[in-house]
C-alpha cells in the first residue's frame, strides 16, 4: 500500500480518501484495508473491555460489600470492630473475636512459616545438588496445589489428635510454666484451636513464601557471593550477610504475600479452629476467624442484621488483605526495578 | 583450630542443618498428606463412587456420582468462560497496554485478585447474583470460580506474550498483517504451550475451591445437571460429609478428597512438563 501513496505524502490515515481506485483489484484492496482497520479497532476495544472488566470486578466487590455491610455499620457504628459479643440469638454482633482470631492464626503461621521457608529457599538455591533441584522444588510447590479443604480434613482427623496427645501436653509442661507466656500454652488440650489453625496455615503458606524467596535469592549477582567466598566466608555467612541483606525487600514482600494468603484462608481454618465465639488468652482454646465465621454462618443466617454483619466481616477481611497484598506487591516491584534489565 | 574459626564453622554447620531440616519438614508433610489420602481414600474408591448417588444420612453404600458430574459442569463452564476473557485481557496488557498507566494498574489489581480471599468472591457473587434471583444455582458457582480463574489466565498470558521476540511481530507487520492477526495468529500462537499452562493452572486452582461455592452453588442431594438449580459439587460435599457424624459419609469424603487432590496435583505436574518442553526459558 505504500507504493500507492508514494507520489502523495498524505498521512497514513488518509490513504483511502486520496487513493482513487483504478481497477477491480485495487477496489478490493481498499475494501480489505477498511475491513482490517475496523477489525483492528474492534479487537483493540474488545481486549480493552476485558482488561477493564478485571478492574471493574474489584470495584464491584468493594461496592457490593459496602452496600451489604451498611445496615450493620449503621446499627453498631465503629464500635462494631471493638465489640466482643457475637450473638445471633439476640441479634447483637461485634467483630473483635473474628478479627483477633484471624490475626492470631496468621501471625502464628508467619512465625513458623518464615524460618522454614527460608531454610527451604536456602536449600534449593545454595545447597541442593542441581540434579535434585527441580524435583524437590516441584514437590514443595505441590504443597501449594493441595486444596484448602484437604488440609482441613488432614488437620482435623490426623494432625489434631496427635497434636492433642503429644505436642500440647509437652508445650504445656515446658512453655506453659513460664511466667508471662504461660497463659498462652495452658487450657483445654483438644487438638483443635487457634494454635492448630496457625500450624496448618503455616504449612499452606510455606510454598508461597519459599517460592518468592527462591526467586529473589537467585537474582543476587554471582560476583557478590564469589567475593565473599574469596574473603573466606562460610556458606552460612554468605547467605546471612550477603544474600539476605541484598534481597531484604523481596523477602519481606514474600512474607507479606504469605500473610495475605493466611488471612483469607477459609476451609482449612474452618475445620480446625473449633468455631467458638469466645476470646481467650490460651492458644489451645477454640476460636473463630473472619473467614471461618462466614463459611459457617452465611448460608444459614436468617436475620437481616446477621447477614449484614457477616458482610461487614467480609469487608474488613477484604480491606486488610488488600492492604497487605498491596504492600507485598509494591515491595516486590521495587525489587524487580532493582533487577533492572535482567527480566 | 583457631577458636574463632571453630565458632564460625559450627555456626555454618548449624545453619545448613536447619536448612536441610526445613526442606525435610516440607517433604515429610507432603508425603504425610498424600499417604493419608491414599490410605483413607483407597477403601472408598471403587466403581460405586462413579456410578451411585450420594447416600442419605446414615444409610450404607452410595457414591459420589452427582457431585462429580456437578464439579465437572462447574469447572468446565468456568474454564470456557474464563479462558477467552483471560486471554483477551492478557493480550491487551501485552499488546496495547505495555507499560502504560492503565496496564500497570490492571496488572497490580490482577495480582491482588490472585491472592484475594476466595470467600469474599463468594460473598460478592451472592450479593450481585444469588440475592437478586433469590436462589442458589450452578451458574452462581460458575460465576464465582470464573472470577478466581480469570486473573490466573490473564497474568500467565501477559507474561508469556512478553517472551515473544519483537522481530517475529515486525516480520508479520512487514508482510502487511493487521495488528489483530499479528496478536492472535503470530504472537499468541508462538506461546501456545505457555498459555495452555496458564489455563491448566487455573483449572487446577478452581477444582479444589470450596469457600466460594458454599453460598453460590450450595449443594444438591439429588442428581441434577440443571445449572439454574443448586448443584452438587465435590468440594462442598466433601466438607459436608467430613463434618458429619456418619462413618459412611466420612469414608466417602476421604474418597472424594483422594480424587480431587490427585486430579489437581496431576494437572499441576502436567502443566509443568508441558511448559518446560515447549517454551525454553
Amino acid at each position: 500500500m505504500n507504493a500507492n501513496t508514494s507520489s502523495n505524502v498524505a498521512p497514513v490515515t488518509n490513504i483511502e480518501q486520496n487513493f482513487i481506485p483504478q481497477d477491480a483489484a485495487a477496489k478490493a484492496m481498499v475494501s480489505t484495508m477498511r475491513k482490517q482497520r475496523l477489525q483492528d479497532f474492534l479487537f483493540h476495544k474488545i481486549t480493552l473491555f476485558f482488561a477493564l472488566s478485571v478492574l471493574l470486578v474489584l470495584v464491584g466487590i468493594i461496592i457490593s460489600l459496602m452496600i451489604g455491610a451498611w445496615p450493620a455499620f449503621k446499627e453498631f457504628g465503629p464500635a462494631f470492630i471493638t465489640t466482643v459479643e457475637w450473638d445471633p440469638v439476640n441479634d447483637q454482633y461485634g467483630a473483635l473475636i473474628a478479627i483477633v482470631g484471624t490475626l492470631a492464626t496468621s501471625l502464628i503461621a508467619l512465625l513458623i512459616a518464615f524460618p522454614v521457608s527460608f531454610g527451604i529457599a536456602l536449600f534449593l538455591t545454595e545447597i541442593c545438588p542441581s540434579a535434585l533441584r527441580k524435583p524437590l522444588g516441584t514437590a514443595v510447590e505441590l504443597l501449594a496445589g493441595i486444596p484448602s479443604i484437604i488440609y482441613g480434613m488432614w488437620g482435623l482427623f490426623i494432625f489434631a489428635p496427635l497434636f492433642a496427645d503429644y505436642a500440647q501436653p509437652f508445650l504445656n509442661k515446658t512453655l506453659g510454666q513460664l511466667p508471662v507466656v504461660g497463659a498462652l500454652f495452658s487450657g483445654p488440650m483438644m487438638g483443635i484451636g487457634i494454635l492448630t489453625a496457625g500450624l496448618i496455615l503455616a504449612v499452606m503458606i510455606i510454598p508461597f513464601i519459599s517460592s518468592v524467596m527462591r526467586d529473589v535469592f537467585e537474582i543476587v549477582p554471582a560476583v557478590l557471593k564469589e567475593s565473599a567466598y574469596g574473603l573466606g566466608c562460610t556458606q552460612w555467612e554468605v547467605v546471612r550477610k550477603i544474600v539476605l541483606p541484598y534481597t531484604k525487600n523481596g523477602v519481606v514482600g514474600g512474607i507479606m504475600l504469605g500473610l495475605g494468603r493466611a488471612l483469607g484462608e477459609t476451609m482449612a481454618v474452618t475445620f480446625v479452629i473449633g468455631n467458638a465465639h469466645q476470646l481467650s488468652w490460651s492458644l489451645f482454646a477454640p476460636g473463630n476467624s473472619i473467614a471461618s465465621t462466614l463459611a459457617n454462618e452465611f448460608a444459614e443466617a436468617e436475620s437481616k442484621l446477621h447477614v449484614s454483619s457477616l458482610f461487614a466481616l467480609g469487608l474488613i477481611l477484604f480491606v486488610i488483605t488488600f492492604i497487605v497484598l498491596s504492600a507485598a506487591k509494591l515491595m516486590l516491584m521495587g525489587l524487580a526495578r532493582k533487577e533492572g534489565t535482567k527480566s | 583450630m583457631n577458636p574463632v574459626y571453630r565458632k564460625r564453622l559450627w555456626r555454618h554447620r548449624f545453619g545448613i542443618a536447619l536448612s536441610v531440616g526445613a526442606m525435610a519438614i516440607g517433604l515429610l508433610v507432603l508425603a504425610w498428606i498424600l499417604l493419608t489420602l491414599v490410605i483413607k481414600g483407597a477403601s472408598a474408591l471403587g466403581p460405586a463412587i462413579f456410578t451411585e448417588m450420594t447416600p442419605a444420612p446414615g444409610s450404607e453404600g452410595g457414591g459420589l456420582l452427582n457431585p462429580i458430574v456437578g464439579s465437572l459442569l462447574l469447572v468446565g463452564a468456568a474454564t470456557l468462560i474464563s479462558t477467552p476473557i483471560g486471554i483477551l485481557a492478557g493480550i491487551y496488557l501485552a499488546e496495547y497496554g505495555e507499560e502504560s498507566w492503565l496496564a500497570q494498574v490492571t496488572r497490580f489489581v490482577t495480582d491482588i485478585m490472585l491472592s484475594a480471599p476466595s470467600i469474599v468472591i463468594g460473598l460478592f457473587v451472592y450479593a450481585v447474583y444469588v440475592a437478586n434471583v433469590k436462589h442458589f444455582s450452578g451458574w452462581a458457582g460458575t460465576f464465582a470460580i470464573s472470577l478466581i480463574a480469570i486473573p490466573v489466565v490473564v497474568r500467565t498470558t501477559d507474561n508469556m506474550l512478553k517472551l515473544v521476540p519483537n522481530s517475529l511481530r515486525e516480520a508479520a507487520f512487514s508482510l502487511g498483517a493487521p495488528r489483530w492477526k499479528v496478536a492472535m495468529m503470530v504472537r499468541l500462537r508462538a506461546v501456545k504451550a505457555g498459555v495452555v499452562t496458564g489455563v491448566l493452572l487455573a483449572v487446577a486452582r478452581i477444582s479444589g475451591e470450596t469457600a466460594p461455592l458454599l453460598f453460590t452453588a450450595l449443594n444438591n442431594q439429588f442428581f441434577s445437571a440443571d445449572m439454574n438449580k443448586p448443584l452438587a459439587n465435590l468440594p462442598v460435599v466433601i466438607f459436608q460429609f467430613a463434618m458429619s457424624p456418619y462413618d459412611d459419609w466420612r469414608a466417602l469424603a476421604w474418597g472424594g478428597a483422594l480424587l480431587i487432590t490427585f486430579s489437581v496435583l496431576g494437572l499441576n505436574v502436567l502443566s509443568r512438563t508441558l511448559f518446560s518442553q515447549k517454551v525454553p526459558n
